[in-house]
């Protein structure tokens, strides 16, 4: 940790647990060893952990614990902190992803913008691994990065209404899946198979903070056949 | 439940008004995987809801915000009816609120609409029965999650609403609420804001304007957050990586108009804060109108938790049901 950490009030049953300043994925071993950390420490006076990029925000009973009672504990939990060593390896997913403009409809517009033809952005986006720095925006989705430099690319100066379940998207330096059908301002590259909201799984969730996620590029056919829906995105007005 | 008889048909929905949907105390442990709180938005008057028909801390009551919804009892029930005045009736008789009330078979109950405040709630002996989902009944429309048919649904007509039989065997509690514990919700709020977050970084200025002027409730204002217009406050700055935010977050964007977060909030969002209303203040806040004026006042933690503890210590301090980290 580069930084000494900080700790700030989120209300009368949280704290914000400020480790980092800037988005990395070398952030991501020391958040997890945090949340590790507080369960035990927290036991059942814990209401909610939620990671993200560069902070932890630890919900915990009011009638439990004081504020500063509270803070005294993530104080002792903050000593002699290391980097949680599992996580590196973490959760490997490859999500099978079918890259084409009838789900995917910004693939020109991301090619323009970052002035490489259709094909290259689809390898590119497709080549790296991800991983897993946030979850929000709605259950299940997951933010992702950091994708290749050479393909970033703004959001959309007005946000889709409805954009299909299983849409895959970037935005910035990120990278998405839409679990469920939501509106959405990311640019919309293709749609993936895996069903990252279920509620036949544990925890409904398929993706977790810290879990490595790789888009692979897979024909219409591969795509229908694991189980995706091809129907093309339809026209907004 | 296994304690209860089997649970039956009781209240069937002949007009669902606009919005009517089951709430327990929220969907706690979960918010990791992106799925946010629910819960009632006034906390405070569910709580008092389920206290007047003895059920426990934590049993599932109906939120209505706004009124329109017509019940009919299909056996006798007892109930109490807690928040907004939405000019409810048995029968075409005034209901009283904030108190225990026999419901005869046959009877249609039907709330009107905000004479005062915006959303009641309508517990009913014994609780009504819903499956948990990742370990609440909360329901929450935009997640799909929770309420009788598991998927967030609000009351549609024609619903069948099962009641767990048998609640007159724990019957406890008081049977009304005195009258201070009655809020005036037609009066303009004042709302307990812990200071934290990015407090320092908003300017002088703006930082006079928030504590003393009277902000107005805008109309875009529902269950996710409530938009107060006035003065253009000014943060340094202007966003954030995305963090975790909890109930009753004052989140200022680029336009300088206020949005506090409430129960169906997303769980991180990127904006500079202010710091947090009070849990109670996050529930008087939910019953304001739009165009209602509410003031902001620092308060400390100390005191803010003091008031916290005394209101559920009358409920017997049960803790949330459903924590499943």
């Amino acid at each position: 940790m580069s930084q000494k950490p900080v700790l700030e009030s989120a209300g009368l049953d949280g704290w914000i647990v400020r480790l980092f300043e800037t988005i990395d994925e070398g952030n991501l071993p020391w958040l997890s060893a945090l949340s590790h950390r507080c369960e035990h420490a927290f036991g059942g006076a814990l209401t909610d952990l939620v990671p993200s990029y560069t902070t932890l925000l630890v919900v915990f009973d009011p009638i439990t614990l004081t504020s500063s009672e509270a803070r005294a504990i993530l104080c002792q939990v903050l000593v002699d902190l290391e980097p949680d060593s599992g996580v590196q390896d973490g959760q490997v997913h490859e999500l099978p992803t079918w890259y084409d403009i009838s789900v995917g409809p910004d693939l020109p517009r991301v090619a323009e913008h970052t002035g490489m033809a259709v094909t290259d952005v689809i390898e590119v986006h497709s080549q790296r691994t991800y991983r897993v720095f946030a979850l929000g925006f709605a259950p299940g989705f997951a933010f992702k990065g950091l994708i290749d430099p050479r393909l970033e690319c703004p959001r959309l100066d007005t946000p889709r209404k409805r954009v299909p379940a299983g849409s895959v998207a970037l935005a910035g330096r990120q990278t998405a899946a839409y679990p469920t059908e939501t509106p959405g301002g990311w640019n919309l590259l293709g749609r993936t198979s895996a069903r990252l909201f279920d509620r036949e799984r544990e925890g409904f969730s398929l993706l977790r903070v810290g879990d490595q996620v790789r888009f692979v590029s897979v024909s219409r056919e591969t795509f229908e056949r694991e189980g995706g829906s091809s129907k093309p995105m339809e026209l907004e007005s | 439940m296994s304690h209860r008889e089997k649970p039956q048909p009781s209240i069937r929905v002949l007009r669902a008004g606009p919005l009517a949907l089951l709430q327990d105390s929220g969907r706690f442990g979960v918010r990791h995987l992106g799925v946010t709180q629910g819960g009632p938005a006034d906390l405070y008057s569910w709580a008092w809801a389920n206290h007047l028909t003895g059920n426990p801390w934590g049993t599932a009551n109906l939120e209505i915000t706004f009124g329109g919804l017509q019940l009919v009892a299909e056996r006798d029930l007892d109930i109490a009816i807690a928040g907004a005045d939405l000019g409810a009736t048995l029968n075409n008789e005034p209901v009283p609120l904030w108190q225990r009330v026999r419901w005869k078979e046959g009877e249609v109950l039907a709330f009107a609409r905000p004479m005062s405040g915006l959303r009641a709630y309508l517990a009913v002996c014994g609780g009504f029965v819903a499956e948990p989902v990742l370990g609440s009944v909360a329901s929450v429309v935009r997640e799909e999650l929770g309420g009788f048919s598991g998927k967030g649904c609000k009351l549609a007509e024609g619903d069948q609403l099962s009641v767990h039989a048998g609640g007159k065997d724990f019957i406890q509690g008081s049977m009304q609420a005195s009258q201070e514990a009655r809020p005036d919700f037609s009066q303009p709020a004042v709302l307990d804001l812990l200071p934290g977050a990015q407090i320092a970084h908003f300017t002088g200025r703006s930082l006079f304007d928030a504590f003393n002027i009277w902000w107005q409730v805008d109309d875009r204002a529902d269950r996710m957050g409530v938009r107060l217009i006035g003065p253009k406050l000014h943060c340094n700055i202007r966003s954030l990586v995305s963090e975790g935010i909890n109930l009753g977050g004052v989140q200022v964007p680029p336009d300088g108009q206020p949005i506090v977060l409430l129960n169906d909030r997303q769980t991180i969002g990127g904006y500079p804060r202010l710091g947090s209303l009070s849990p109670l203040s996050a529930s008087r806040l939910a019953q304001c109108l739009p165009k209602q004026r509410v003031r902001l006042v620092a308060r400390g933690h100390e005191s803010a938790l003091r008031e916290y503890r005394s209101f559920r210590k009358q409920f017997k301090l049960g803790r949330d049901n459903n924590v499943m980290l």
